[in-house]
């Protein structure tokens, strides 16, 4: 029987059958262990693994990720809690320069298998310096896998494969999915990373949308329906690497695409999908494909000007009737 | 410029055709439009028509001859034309694309069409020449739906689009206007009919020259239920519940092409046979499609019956102002038990769509209580 | 230590003759660091160097002809080619790596130590870093995680007086006394003279011992001094140091240091130094020759080991 829990419910979930699982797991990061995680994922962690396995730290990106690189270089399974992505820019330098690239300097002779998770994206006026969508950067970086889900189902699949897989992984959570409802398969199942999945078939037009914005565009596709618009929907779930088989499947049968992003327009994450797009199915395309973004600036406080920098549901519709060219 | 002639996808699983037989010789003129030769599919065997005017320069594939979709199996053009580049199969050379945002940029008009690069796969692959191809994209752009009386015409078997008429327009709105905002709940309910069968009957025999239907025993049980129940002769009105003093009933008319809910007006007012004759006419008109629009707005309640297609039962989408409407199958011969015997008895199964922002399950079914009581005692009606 | 004097002397060479290219960090002068401290190791503790790191891992006992043939940037090196002189990696003897971004791989080193002791093991981390990354927040946000949670690791700063062309005194605040900065975390600390081989190994051996058994971190300052530039475009004294800086420093070159207390004592003779130079001499023959005659890397392998 499918249950239904919220998408912070089935991260703890997999996370404690994860470390049920497997010794070498273990939760570090800001306030995972005795707070139970700023967003509550880590709650009663500390009650059943002890504080060996949920390892409270300072307040230093750089140093607790690092150290938690190293001890996936040791042996273990680390999964490093960011507060918030935004706090992941500290530890850029770890990231990039150790856990991305220590396998590939060592020509193979170390590996890095960590998990590094927590939110993305912004949540509701919380300014400019905790509302950013940095997925593009990680993205960038040969070595990383980076995973954006955005249904509890998703969420808990593809944790449980992020955690066993040998690679470092990105794991980009939304602060506003946390209390997201919806049915998680039976026990313990895995999602593989590298798959995406259609989330509404259509026919007319393809939305390509990920995390948050996932919401947004089935949201869209609803609306489209209404003016007889067949929107197919598509998740790709895992960023990098990127399942471009089932994307370019999409974009082939309707030659029409639109990709929804929250971040900035600029060498943003769509660029990218939108170029690998051209390159698979440029001859079905019927016209450009078209990229609904976040705004090019800072995340405004101001409530209206937050909502209008985020894109929304008329945002889509709109590029979907451009793509469909339609008034 | 010399036009390929291949062989067509004519269907979603064709993958190769039979040339049965050439319709034109080489060297002999065709015109837009010719038949060039018989081709047989999976399915049946099809004309193949030229998409361009000329002499048909080549013929590649004899009779008899079986060949993948999109091969070349004849070239059209201008005598003396040079088709050596065609003949190797290297296809035609495409123009730089001369325009990015559809207008502005400077880029003068091709003398090619412009196209997306879909169209000019599809043009590959139906052998359509896009300069016969009208484009309605910025700048012109010939898109895919541009393509579609041409695919139309190759793919008749597989997809037929028909042009939405005003009146499935007017359903779709109008469907779309309710489903989707109004939150609807269903209440179902079995009615005995055996007294409204008998009076159907009766008036039958009687040969009157507006003869009783159960419709009008549905409406005048709907008018008396209404009277007792007004909190469903409502409408939701975003800030307000109105409810409304006339009993105004639409019932859903099948037309060829679609529906249309002619409006009884005042029917709490009304006698039974006021409600026939009314009725009666309204219909009539309904179904010549000679109804004014005030007489197909603005129903205050719903009834849509589709007992004679021999449907059991089912739920109708309310249509706005209404806040319910009466969906209704058929009459049914079962078994009931009477006095410890059984006999065969009447039933009518009614389903109640309510919006419940106006309307709440309990009232609901008190008034299809009243309303199943009406139609069991339909004398009194 | 002559082993490392004379493999990057050649290395030096090869360097000239474009055989090697990109960065190039020697070690000479400062042989007696890595040597003394990597001799009072186990075999199964780790180690970490930074990216002057040829000496950590020849010292380790890394094979001279896999290190060569990595600087040459051939498929035969430690890493397949993909390292380079920066980035050496012996894994199976848990020399984990040169790292070259300043005072980046001290949280790694922290995060072996971490590893070790959720598994309960009794391994030391052995991390060697420059004096140039003391004041990175990298180093002080891993001296403070490293006393907070108690973990094995050994920091060793070598303290050769120069980040680059910056002396240390125009650099980091507690000049005088480096290992001040680790005090401020409540880490024991010491300081040996670090041309003197049998002190670094005697004060390492002392200092391992302490955190294996006490499972705290130790800082220990060795003082040396590195005799060539920075780097292979660097003179040994540019605009930032005098030659009568460095001509006093190698007054007490450790080789030199080591030769002369070994005869005093009686513990080897002028023929077995002549005996040793010989073999060492073939050692870092065979190394060029073997790096020289492998094939590079297959253009098809580039991509290869990004992910597994």
């Amino acid at each position: 029987m499918p249950t239904k829990v919220t998408y912070r419910e089935a991260l703890n979930q997999a996370l404690k059958e994860e470390m049920q699982r497997d010794d070498r797991v273990f939760l570090i990061g800001e306030d995972v262990a005795y707070y139970q995680g700023a967003f509550k994922v880590s709650k009663g962690f500390l009650e059943e693994f002890g504080s060996r396995r949920v390892v409270d730290t300072p307040i230093t990106e750089l140093g607790f990720t690092g150290l938690a690189i190293g001890a996936a270089m040791g042996g273990l399974r680390p999964v490093v809690e960011v507060m918030t992505f935004n706090f992941a820019i500290l530890a850029m330098d770890q990231i990039v320069n150790n856990a991305a690239k220590i396998r590939y300097m060592s020509g193979g002779q170390l590996s890095v298998p960590i998990v590094i998770r927590g939110p993305g994206s912004a949540a509701h006026q919380l300014g400019a310096q905790h509302s950013q969508s940095l997925e593009a950067w990680f993205c960038h970086v040969p070595g990383l896998k980076v995973v954006a889900p955005a249904t509890p189902h998703d969420a808990k699949g593809l944790i449980k494969s992020a955690i066993r897989d040998e690679n470092p992984v990105i794991f980009i959570e939304a602060q506003l999915l946390y209390p997201m409802q919806g049915e998680i398969g039976d026990g313990d199942y895995t999602i593989p990373l590298g798959i995406a999945e259609v989330k509404r078939a259509g026919t007319d037009v393809t939305l390509i949308a990920y995390s948050k914005m996932l919401l947004v565009a089935l949201e869209a596709a609803e609306k489209l329906a209404q003016e007889g618009i067949q929107a197919e929907v598509v998740d790709p779930r895992t960023l990098r690497p990127l399942d471009l088989t089932t994307l370019a499947a999409s974009a082939k049968k309707t030659g029409k695409v639109v990709i929804v992003e929250e971040g900035w327009p600029f060498a943003g994450l769509g660029a990218q999908i939108a170029e690998s797009l051209y390159r698979r199915v440029f001859d079905y395309l019927d016209g450009p494909i078209v990229r609904v973004t976040g705004r090019d600036a800072p995340m405004p406080y101001a409530r209206n000007l937050e909502d209008a920098a985020i894109p929304d549901v008329d945002q889509v519709v709109a590029a979907a009737r451009q793509v469909l060219y339609r008034r | 410029m010399a036009s390929r002639v291949i062989m067509p996808k004519l269907t979603d699983s064709m993958e190769e055709g039979v040339v049965v037989k050439w319709r034109k010789a080489e060297g002999e003129r065709v015109e837009s439009g010719d038949v060039l030769a018989e081709i047989e599919t999976d399915k049946a065997v099809m004309d193949l028509e030229a998409f361009a005017s000329g002499t048909l320069l080549k013929i590649l594939v004899p009779e008899g001859t079986t060949v993948p979709s999109g091969t070349l199996i004849g070239v059209i053009g201008e005598s003396e034309e040079d088709i050596k580049d065609i003949l190797r199969g290297s296809p035609p050379p495409i123009p730089p694309p001369s325009e990015v945002e559809g207008k502005g940029g400077g880029a003068a008009p091709s003398a090619e069409a412009l196209a997306s690069p879909r169209v000019r796969t599809l043009a590959r692959e139906h052998g359509i020449d896009l300069k016969t191809v009208k484009g309605t994209g910025p700048g012109g752009r010939i898109v895919e739906r541009d393509l579609e009386p041409f695919l139309l015409k190759k793919e008749q078997s597989t997809v037929r689009e028909i042009p939405l008429t005003q009146m499935r327009k007017a359903i779709v709105r109008m469907t779309t206007q309710s489903k989707a905002p109004v939150p609807h709940f269903y209440v179902t309910i079995d009615a005995d009919m055996a007294e409204g069968l008998r009076m159907v009957e009766e008036s039958k025999k009687a040969a009157t020259p507006f003869p009783l239907s159960i419709n009008h025993l549905l409406i005048a049980a709907s008018a008396r239920a209404l009277k007792q129940h007004p909190g469903l002769n409502a409408s939701f009105a975003g800030e307000t519940i109105r409810i409304f003093s006339s009993i105004d009933i639409g019932i859903a008319v099948a037309l060829e092409d679609g529906l249309i809910v002619p409006v009884l007006r005042d029917c709490g007012s009304k006698t039974l046979e006021q409600i026939v004759e009314a009725e009666r006419s309204l219909v009539a008109r309904a179904r010549q499609r000679d109804l004014t629009p005030e007489e197909y707005t603005g129903a205050t309640f719903l009834i849509s019956n589709l007992g004679k297609f021999d449907v059991e039962s089912f739920s109708a989408v309310i249509l706005p102002p209404a806040a319910a409407a009466l969906a209704v199958g058929s009459v049914r011969e079962v078994p009931v038990v009477r006095d410890g015997k059984v006999e065969v008895g009447h039933r009518m199964t009614l389903t109640l769509s309510c919006d419940h922002r106006v309307i709440d399950g309990a009232v609901a079914a008190q008034f299809l209580q009243t309303f199943k009581q009406a139609l069991v005692r339909a004398r009194d009606l | 230590m002559l082993l490392i004097r004379r493999f990057e002397e050649r290395t030096a060479e090869m360097y000239a003759l474009g055989k090697i290219g990109g960065f190039c960090h020697l070690y000479i002068g400062e042989e007696a660091v890595a040597v003394g401290a990597v001799d009072a190791l186990q075999p199964d503790d780790y180690v970490f160097s930074a990216y002057r790191d040829h000496g950590h891992c020849l010292a380790r006992g890394s094979d001279p002809k896999r290190v060569m043939a990595e600087l040459f940037g051939r498929a035969t090196g430690l890493c397949k080619g993909k390292g380079g002189s920066m980035h050496l990696v012996d894994a199976a003897r848990r020399f984990l790596g040169g790292y070259a971004i300043v005072g980046g791989h001290l949280p790694l080193a922290a995060g072996v130590a971490f590893a070790v002791k959720y598994r309960g093991g009794g391994q030391v981390v052995l991390c060697f870093f420059g004096e140039g990354a003391v004041p990175s927040g990298a180093c002080h946000e891993t001296l403070n995680l490293a006393a907070l949670w108690g973990l094995p690791v050994l920091f060793l700063c070598e303290n050769n007086r120069y980040g680059m062309g910056t002396p240390v005194e125009r650099a980091v605040a507690l000049y005088s006394d480096v290992a001040q900065n680790a005090a401020a975390y409540g880490i024991e600390a010491g300081r040996v003279d670090g041309m003197d081989v049998v002190a670094v190994r005697d004060a390492v051996g002392k200092a391992v011992e302490q955190v294996r058994t006490r499972q705290r971190p130790y800082f220990l300052e060795a003082v040396t001094y590195r005799f060539l530039g920075h780097s292979m475009a660097d003179p040994a004294h540019g605009h930032y140091r005098t030659k009568a800086e460095v001509d006093e420093a190698k007054k007490r070159d450790p080789l030199l240091l080591l030769r002369t207390r070994m005869l005093s004592e009686r513990l080897a003779t002028e023929d077995d130094f002549k005996r040793i130079e010989q073999e060492v001499a073939q050692v870092v023959r065979e190394a060029v020759e073997f790096a020289d005659a492998s094939p590079v890397p297959p253009v098809t392998a580039l991509e290869d080991g990004v992910y597994i």
